[in-house]
C-alpha cells in the first residue's frame, strides 16, 4: 500500500498518496490544471509546460503532470502570474508552425484550439515563425502534417507504450526538432507500423489524421487508452 | 446625442468577416442608433475621415498598399478593432509566407501558363515578403478572432464599444 500524505491544494488541505504526481492530486480535488502532452495511461513527458504550477519554498515554477507530491507539500494551481505563464506558452505553440483553424481537418475538434480560448488567448503578441514544412501522405491511410505538430510525443508514447510498436522518435533539437518515423522514413514505408490508428486518435492536434477528411472531419476519441494502457500494464 | 463614426476597413481577407457584420440582423438597428458607418466597402465614401471612433479591420496586412491604408486608418481611428482571424493571425493570406514572393507569382503567373504568361505589375499593389497580422505593423486595441467571428460576436463588441465598454471576450471567442 502506498503511504497517504497530506498536502495543500490552493491552501485546502488534501489527501494523497505517495507516488501521486501533483496533477493527479489536484484533478482527484477538481482543480484545473491546464495540459496538453499529459493523456491519462501514458507516461508523462512533462514536453508542453502548460501545466505549471507554483510550489511554496521552490523558486521555479514546476510541471504538474511529472512531478512527484510530497507530504506536507503546499501547491497554487491558479494565480494571474501562472495564467500569464500558461498564455505565453500557448502563444510559443501557436506560432512555432502553422496553424490555420478555418482550413484544418480538426477546426472545432482540436485540444490547441480549444485550450487557447479555455486560456482567454485572443491573439498572439509575437512575431509569427511561417516555416515550410512537409505534409507526409506516404500512408495509405493517415497523414502527417508538420505544420500543426506541436512535437507533444503522445503519439511516441502511445505507439511504444500501448501498440508495441515503436513506430515514432523526435529527431532534431529546439526549434528543428521533427517527428520522425524510423529512422526518418516516409511513413507510408514502416515496416512496424500496424496501421492502429491510436497515435491518430491521441493526437491533440490536426498533425496526425485520417486520410481523405475535409476541413472540420476528424474528430478523436482517445478515452479507450487509460484502458488498453491498463491491460497492457504501463504504469502498473 | 452626437452619433459616433463608425469605418470598416478590408484588407487581405476574403470579406467573410463584413458578411458576418451584415448578418448581425435587427442588432444593426440598434447601431444605427448610435452610429454612423463613415468608410468601408459597406458605403461610398472614397477618403478615410478623420477622428473616426471605432475602425473594424479585416484581413492581414500584406501588400504595400494595405500598409499604407493601415498606417493612416491608424492614425485618424480611436479604436482599432482587428476583426477576424485574417486580422488576428494573419491566417490563410499567410499560407504564401514560407515561400518566396517572386518565386510564388511565376509559380502562379508564368510556369504553365499558356495564354499571356507574365506577372501583372500594372493597377496592383507590390505584395509584401510576408502577410502580417494587423497588430504587427500597428497598435490595436481589440481582438475578435474567428474565421468569421460569429455574427452574434460582433454585435456584443458593437453594442459594448458603443456604450463606452471595452468588451471582456476572454474565452467567448475562438480562432477558426
Ligand atoms: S491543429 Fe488545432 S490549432 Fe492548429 S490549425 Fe488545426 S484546429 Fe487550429
Ligand atoms: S498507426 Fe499504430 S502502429 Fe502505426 S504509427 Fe500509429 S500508433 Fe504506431
Ligand atoms: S503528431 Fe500530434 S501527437 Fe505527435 S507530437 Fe505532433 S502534435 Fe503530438
Ligand atoms: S501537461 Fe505537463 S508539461 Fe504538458
Amino acid at each position: 500500500m502506498p503511504q497517504e500524505i497530506s498536502v495543500r491544494i490552493d491552501g485546502e488541505l488534501c489527501r494523497a498518496s505517495e507516488g501521486q504526481t501533483i496533477l493527479d492530486v489536484a484533478r482527484a480535488n477538481k482543480k484545473f490544471i491546464p495540459t496538453l502532452c499529459f493523456l491519462e495511461g501514458l507516461t508523462p513527458s512533462g514536453s508542453c509546460r502548460l501545466c505549471l504550477v507554483e510550489v511554496a519554498g521552490v523558486g521555479r515554477l514546476l510541471p504538474a503532470c511529472t512531478t512527484p507530491i510530497q507530504n506536507g507539500m503546499s501547491v497554487n494551481t491558479n494565480s494571474e502570474k501562472l495564467l500569464r505563464h500558461r498564455q505565453t506558452v500557448m502563444e510559443f505553440l501557436l506560432l512555432e508552425r502553422n496553424h490555420y483553424c478555418s482550413i484544418c481537418v480538426c477546426n472545432n475538434h482540436c485540444e490547441l484550439q480549444a485550450m487557447a480560448q479555455r486560456l482567454g488567448v485572443t491573439h498572439v503578441r509575437f512575431p509569427y515563425n511561417y516555416p515550410k514544412l512537409p505534409v507526409d501522405v506516404s500512408h495509405e491511410r493517415y497523414i502527417l502534417d508538420h505544420n500543426r505538430c506541436i512535437l507533444c510525443t503522445r503519439c511516441v508514447r502511445v505507439c511504444a507504450e500501448v501498440e508495441g510498436a515503436n513506430v515514432w522518435e523526435i529527431s532534431g533539437r529546439g526549434i528543428n526538432s521533427r517527428l520522425v518515423a524510423e529512422l526518418n522514413q516516409p511513413w507510408g514505408d514502416s515496416k512496424a507500423c500496424t496501421k492502429c490508428g491510436k497515435c491518430v486518435q491521441v493526437c491533440p492536434t490536426g498533425a496526425l489524421a485520417e486520410k481523405g477528411l475535409g476541413v472540420e472531419e476528424m474528430a478523436k476519441s482517445n478515452e479507450n487508452i487509460k484502458w488498453l494502457a491498463a491491460k497492457r500494464g504501463v504504469h502498473a | 446625442m452626437k452619433k459616433a463614426k463608425v469605418a470598416t476597413l478590408w484588407l487581405d481577407g476574403c470579406s467573410g468577416c463584413h458578411m458576418s457584420i451584415l448578418d448581425i440582423d435587427e442588432a444593426i438597428a440598434a447601431v444605427a442608433q448610435k452610429a454612423d458607418i463613415v468608410f468601408g466597402p459597406l458605403v461610398d465614401a472614397q477618403v478615410f475621415p478623420e477622428d473616426v471612433d471605432v475602425t473594424l479591420v479585416e484581413g492581414a496586412v500584406s501588400s504595400q498598399h494595405d500598409y499604407e491604408q493601415i498606417k493612416q486608418v491608424r492614425e485618424n481611428t480611436r479604436l482599432l478593432v482587428a476583426l477576424g482571424d485574417c486580422a488576428v493571425t494573419s491566417n490563410v493570406p499567410a499560407m504564401r509566407n514560407p515561400f518566396q514572393v517572386k518565386k510564388l507569382l511565376e509559380r502562379i503567373y508564368v510556369q504553365g501558363v499558356d495564354t499571356k504568361p507574365g506577372i501583372p505589375t500594372e493597377g496592383v499593389p507590390t505584395l509584401m515578403k510576408r502577410a502580417v497580422p494587423v497588430h504587427e505593423v500597428v497598435k490595436v486595441d481589440l481582438f475578435v478572432p474567428g474565421c468569421p467571428p460569429p455574427a452574434a460576436a460582433i454585435g456584443f463588441v458593437l453594442g459594448e464599444l458603443l456604450e463606452g465598454r471595452m468588451p471582456d471576450l476572454s474565452s467567448k471567442v475562438k480562432f477558426g
